[in-house]
Parts: structure tokens; C-alpha cells; sequence
């Protein structure tokens, strides 16, 4: 959605500064990205909007009969038949609620953590820089799932972590981490940590320094200086990141799978649970994805009208 | 704006009563192996407008920035009226800095930039919010106090900058190249303001520059250095018509630097020189000049003047008083004075005030001469044509190395 609005402006641009006679030609140069857009964002959104209305076939699929019984089944309890009268439904709240807390927990540990690594990487000399980020990113180039498996075998409870602490004596019996919400945290902060590191690097790396400078002049100490002049100065590249964290984080389905278990569901597992073999619930689960995607929506546009106003007000 | 102090002690050097408001003792900059303060002492007197003035990587910046705390002293010390401050982090240091690209905080309002070091050291609210008020008015920006810096012009910033240096009442201001962003037009008002600011607030500003016009226009006192090393310290007055060295005498102002021989070393710092083309020439002689010696002297084009052959100083019409000391390579020299120098007038440059004549001397080399146009209309002279050329008293100055 970002990306329509970015071409937008860009063709608007264009179209000021151009010669009159390419007028007829330039919409279509933007023809690609729409096409791209709209099959493959625009499109598979409309249909899982469409589907979320649609009555479910019970081994898997729709029948095009509209119905609310997605939503319905969301909210509500109704009974093992649907006949008794409807109860608020909390499974799936809680579930809901989790995610939620989970994503904003990995997004706080990821600041934590990652507002001093790229403060660490920008104030390195210029010709070390990309090789400090270059070993940030490295862990990516292994795909999630063996990433995340790899996780689980450290934190086991005969795993590599348990026996060195067992083998250093801080404890007696292995920790008990996998199926744990603390190893879900651990996957996604592990998972998302350098969609913070990149952002509020590229943030840092602009600041001025001679900002810190001046607020030391005026005397503020390092602590003060950190909070009223570095961190106000940088904080685009902070909500950037906790962006780039917070959402795949609310979605995610691997962690939650692999290190949480069944008792640590959360929305990305209820979601793609709908979709897996024969017992799923093709509108349930279109419908929990336009839940969960509202949500997301509401609190972006929620920040975009903040910066506008914060704009305004400057 | 109040007075913060009565100001102490005298202007040079603060001898009289108190210590100075700034010392530096021996200090020495170096990173790693390369040095770039060597051995810097100095008193700057309280309320005293105080320039350190020199190229770019002469050790001025480098210098303001070990008395604000942003760099360490590598040997030596400074004392802060009396008060040795190396080891203090800026922050606890009571003086003030006007940054040379302002660094206001983009994000906040310009009164909120004015207050933010007021806020710091916990004054009552009431009193920050009027001072900020006062400091802005004294700036002349009071209706600007809600706007973002990014929303005022070059020299709005600037004032904002002084302001909020100025706000906390500190003992000393640094000013580092605050001026060096303007414009022309602007920078020369905001001389004249901060100068007047300066004597207004009672506070000493410490200034750097590299713009000699700036420094001689608004200083109490220059220091002139060059290389990491101090090379003159005085009044503006000093540094300009009794340059110590070389590269003073180069550095500030034009200037004609002609090789001599010592010929004859007079009493009264005075000593008799002789050119490469055998003219001699009564020099200023500080210090004590070695006859025989090869040195440099320097003449301002402005104290030089072309007399026509017949003694009739066109150049310098209040020179009437003064009888013109023109006398030509051949003729004896006068009791007390030394030859006049004569040469071909190779080019005339108008340059409206103005006009400067480039002489060449008899035996090769050139020298310049300035002389004031409304002094007198033409002097119908061309190139090629022969000048004497008449020498203020006192202008030629025998420079050390």
C-alpha cells in the first residue's frame, strides 16, 4: 500500500516537470508497478476480504453462499450445535491477545537491544560500517525454518545451553524453555532483531553529532542528551523499525510453532491451522487474517495522523 | 540584559584585580603522533572580547574546543578564573558555546531551544520563561519563540544560537565561526550587533575566525596563530601596524615584504636597512636587530606613496605637514631617514576607493602601492612610466623570521 502512494507522488513529480507532449504516455510508465500491485497485494487481500463473508465446505474450501458465520464464530460461542444462546467466545481473543503481547514484547527486547547496536555500528569509522552491518545480516541468508529448528535444538532441555549451564553449575536441572512463551520471544526477537538494527542505524548514521555536542554545552548529561536530543532526532528510524518488528512479529507462525507448542498458540498458527489439509476453515481463517489485518492498519494510520499533525504543528 | 558580574580585573590579561577569565598554561594538543597545539599560553582578561584568529588547521577550533571540555588537554592546564576546569565534562563547565552551524535541536521550538540549558540547571520555570523571552527580544526574534529552527533564515538561526548560548549566563562564551554562514551583507550587521552585545552582556567572548576583517573590526584583542602555534597576541591596532613575524605581517591585511641587510643598527629600535638594489631604508626594529643580518621587512601599501620627480607628494595631500622624505637612490641620505625607493609603474588597478599601483623596483623586484582616490582625482601616471616612491614614517618594519 506504501509503495502505491510512493509511485504516486513520484509520477506527480514528473508530470510538473516534464514537456507537455510525453502528457498521453506517462500514466502507462507506471502501468508495471500497478500490475504487480494489484495482482499480488491488491487482489489476494480482495479475495481473502470475500472469502472471510463466504460459508465454509468441511473439507476445506467455500460455498459461495454469503454468510457471517466466520465473524460469528470469531466473537461469539453458540454451543457445541450452534443452538444455545451466544457467549462471548475467549479462545480466540486470548489467542488474539497473546499475539499481541508477544509482538510487543519482541519489538521493546529488539529496541533494547538493537538501539545500541546501531548506535554502536554508526559511530564506527565510515570504511568499517558495512562490514559490522554485513554481520548483522548474516544469519539471514539461512532460511527461517532451519533457523528456527536450530533455536530449539539450543534451548532443549539436553540441548547445548542446558548442558553448559548445568556444566557451569548456575543450575541443577535443565530449564525447561521449549514450549515456553519465552522461547516464542526468544525465535521472534531472534528472527526480527536487524529490521531494527537497519533502520535506526540509517537514522544515527545522519544525526549530527555536534547535536550531543551542544546539548553537553548547555549542561545536559549523557543520559538527558540521549533522551531530549539523540532519540527525538532518530525517532523515524525507530518507528520504522518497530514497524518492520512489530507486524511480521503479530503474524509470525514458525516461532510459535516450532518453540512454543500447542498451549502457546498465537495468530499466525490459528491462521495458517485454517488452511492446512483437510480440517480447516477457509472463512475463519480469512476472516481472523482481515481481523488481524484491520488491526495493523488502524495502528498505522493511527502513526501516519500523528506525524502529519506533529508535522503540522512544526 | 543584566549585567551577570561586575566586570573585574583589566582587559589585558586581567593583571590588575582577580585572576583572568580564561588561562591556558603550557597547553599541548596532540593526536597520536601529530601535534596540533604546540605549547599555547595565554590570559584572556574579563569582558574581554578576545579573537583567535588564523587559517583553517591552524589549532583555533581545536583550541575552543579544550577550553569548552569537547577536547582533553594533552599537557598543560586551563584555568577558569582561577579555577583549573581540565577533567570537568562540558557539561559542568560554566561556559557556552555558539556552534559554527548553530546545531539548534531540529525538533524543538526556538524557545525551547533558548530554555533547554536554563532547564538543565533546574531554574525555576518562571524565571526560564522570562528569560527565554528576554534573550529573544535582545535577539530581536520575540515573535518567533513557537516556530522550528528549520522554519528561520540562516541569520535567525545565528541569533537563536547566541541567544540560547547566552540564556544560562555563562562566564564565557565561545563563539566558533558563528558568522562564517552568512552572507556578506549579514555578516558585517552582525558584527557590528555581537560586538555591541558583547559590551552590553559583560561577559567575555572567546572568538574564532579566519576572516581577518571580522577579527580586526570587533577584537579587544588578536591572537594571531598559524601551525598549531601562537604567533602574535595584541590589540588590533598592534597586530595589524607592528606585525612581530612574518607570517602576521603576510596573514593580516596586505602587505610588501621586502629582503634587507641590516646596514646599521640605530638606537631607539631603529636601524638603518639596505635593499637588493642598494637603496636603503629606515626600518622599525623590534627586538635587537644583528648587523649584517639578512631579514625581512614588510611596508602596507597604504603608508607607501608616488611622488613625482620635483618632491610634490601627490599621494598624500595631509603629508604637507610632513616634509616628503624623497630623495633619490644617488642623492646622500637624509640625517635620521634612508633612501627613497624609485621604480617603472608596471600596472594600475582602480578599485573604487581605491587605486593600487604595482611598482617594479630597480633591481627586479615589485612592490604595491595603495593610495585613496578621493585624495586625488588622477595622477595621470601610466605603465611605463618612472615613480619615487615616498615611505611613511615608521611604515617599513623589520619582521623576526
Amino acid at each position: 500500500m506504501a509503495g502505491g502512494g510512493d509511485t504516486g507522488g513520484a509520477g506527480r513529480i514528473a508530470s510538473e516537470n516534464t514537456p507537455g507532449t510525453w502528457a498521453p504516455l506517462r500514466g502507462w510508465l507506471l502501468a508495471p508497478s500497478w500490475l504487480v500491485i494489484g495482482v499480488f497485494l491488491l487482489a489476494p487481500v480482495g479475495m481473502m476480504l470475500v472469502y472471510s463473508f463466504l460459508t465454509k465446505e468441511f473439507r476445506g474450501g467455500v460455498i459461495w453462499e454469503l454468510s457471517l458465520a466466520a465473524y460469528d464464530q470469531f466473537i461469539f460461542d453458540r454451543g457445541l450445535f450452534g443452538d444455545e444462546p451466544p457467549q462471548l467466545e475467549w479462545t480466540y481473543i486470548t489467542i488474539f491477545g497473546r499475539s499481541i503481547a508477544q509482538a510487543a514484547a519482541a519489538t521493546v527486547l529488539c529496541f533494547l537491544i538493537g538501539f545500541p547496536t546501531a548506535f554502536f555500528i554508526a559511530t564506527r569509522p565510515v570504511h568499517t560500517r558495512s562490514a559490522w552491518l554485513f554481520l548483522v545480516t548474516v544469519p539471514y541468508w539461512v532460511n527461517l525454518l532451519i533457523r528456527t529448528v536450530s533455536m530449539k535444538f539450543l534451548i532443549r532441555d539436553n540441548g547445548p545451553l542446558n548442558e553448559f549451564l548445568l556444566w557451569t553449575g548456575a543450575i541443577s536441572e535443565p530449564l525447561a524453555l521449549v514450549n515456553t512463551n519465552l522461547a516464542v520471544q526468544l525465535g521472534l526477537f531472534y528472527s526480527y532483531l536487524p529490521f531494527m538494527v537497519l533502520p535506526i542505524y540509517a537514522s544515527v548514521e545522519r544525526y549530527d553529532f555536534t547535536l550531543s555536542e551542544a546539548a553537553a554545552d548547555l549542561y545536559a548529561d549523557r543520559w538527558t542528551t540521549l533522551r531530549l536530543v539523540l532519540i527525538p532526532a532518530v525517532i523515524p528510524g525507530i518507528v520504522a523499525g518497530c514497524i518492520l518488528v512489530f507486524v511480521p512479529s503479530l503474524g509470525a507462525f514458525l516461532a510459535p510453532d516450532l518453540l512454543g507448542g500447542a498451549k502457546n498458540f498465537m495468530i499466525g498458527s490459528l491462521i495458517e491451522e485454517q488452511f492446512k489439509g483437510n480440517a480447516g476453515n477457509w472463512p475463519f481463517g480469512a476472516a481472523a487474517s482481515m481481523i488481524l489485518l484491520s488491526m495493523v492498519l488502524v495502528a498505522l494510520l493511527y502513526y501516519a495522523r500523528q506525524q502529519i499533525r506533529g508535522e503540522r504543528a512544526g | 540584559m543584566k549585567r551577570e558580574r561586575d566586570p573585574r580585573g583589566a582587559r589585558a590579561g586581567g593583571s590588575a584585580a582577580g585572576p583572568p577569565a580564561i588561562e591556558l598554561r603550557g597547553v599541548v594538543k596532540r593526536y597520536g603522533s601529530v601535534t596540533a597545539i604546540r605549547e599555547a599560553s595565554l590570559e584572556i582578561g574579563d569582558n574581554e572580547f578576545f579573537t583567535l584568529l588564523g587559517p583553517s588547521g591552524c589549532g583555533k577550533t581545536t583550541l575552543l574546543r579544550m577550553i569548552a571540555g569537547f577536547e582533553d588537554v594533552t599537557e598543560g592546564a586551563i584555568f577558569l578564573y582561577g579555577e583549573e576546569i581540565e577533567g570537568l565534562p562540558p557539561n559542568r563547565r560554566p561556559v557556552n558555546t555558539v556552534f559554527q552551524q548553530y546545531a539548534l535541536f531540529p525538533h524543538m521550538t526556538v524557545a525551547e531551544n533558548v530554555a533547554f540549558g536554563m532547564q538543565r540547571l533546574k531554574r525555576p520555570a518562571a524565571e526560564t520563561e522570562a528569560r527565554t523571552r528576554r534573550m529573544l527580544d535582545m535577539v530581536e526574534l520575540g515573535g518567533f519563540s513557537e516556530r522550528k529552527p528549520h522554519q528561520l533564515s540562516g541569520g535567525q538561526q545565528q541569533r537563536v544560537a547566541l541567544a540560547r548560548a547566552m540564556a544560562p549566563g555563562p562566564k564565557v562564551l565561545l563563539l566558533d565561526e558563528p558568522l562564517s554562514a552568512l552572507d556578506l551583507k549579514l555578516r558585517q550587521a552582525m558584527r557590528v550587533e555581537l560586538k555591541q552585545l558583547q559590551e552590553e552582556a559583560g561577559i567575555t567572548f572567546v572568538f574564532v575566525t579566519h576572516d581577518q576583517e571580522e577579527a580586526l573590526t570587533m577584537s579587544d584583542r588578536i591572537t594571531v596563530m598559524s601551525a598549531g602555534g601562537i604567533q602574535q597576541v595584541g590589540t588590533p591596532h598592534e597586530i595589524y601596524e607592528k606585525p612581530r613575524n612574518r607570517f602576521v605581517a603576510d596573514f593580516i591585511g596586505e602587505t610588501n615584504l621586502l629582503d634587507v641587510t641590516v646596514e646599521e643598527v640605530s638606537g631607539g629600535g631603529r636601524c638603518l636597512c639596505r635593499l637588493a638594489n642598494g637603496a636603503r631604508l629606515e626600518c622599525e626594529a623590534p627586538g635587537a636587530p644583528r648587523q649584517g643580518a639578512a631579514v625581512c621587512i614588510s611596508i602596507r601599501p597604504e603608508r607607501l606613496s608616488i611622488v613625482m620627480p620635483g618632491g610634490d607628494s601627490l599621494a598624500k595631500p595631509g603629508g604637507g605637514a610632513r616634509a616628503p622624505r624623497t630623495v633619490f637612490p644617488d642623492s646622500p641620505a637624509k640625517p635620521g631617514g634612508g633612501d627613497s625607493l624609485t621604480g617603472v609603474i608596471r600596472r594600475i588597478v582602480y578599485l573604487g576607493t581605491d587605486t593600487q599601483y604595482l611598482v617594479g623596483l630597480e633591481g627586479g623586484s615589485g612592490i604595491t602601492v595603495r593610495t585613496r582616490n578621493a585624495d586625488h582625482a588622477a595622477l595621470g601616471l601610466g605603465p611605463g612610466d618612472r615613480a619615487a616612491l615616498n615611505v611613511d614614517e615608521g611604515a617599513a618594519r623589520l619582521l623576526v623570521d
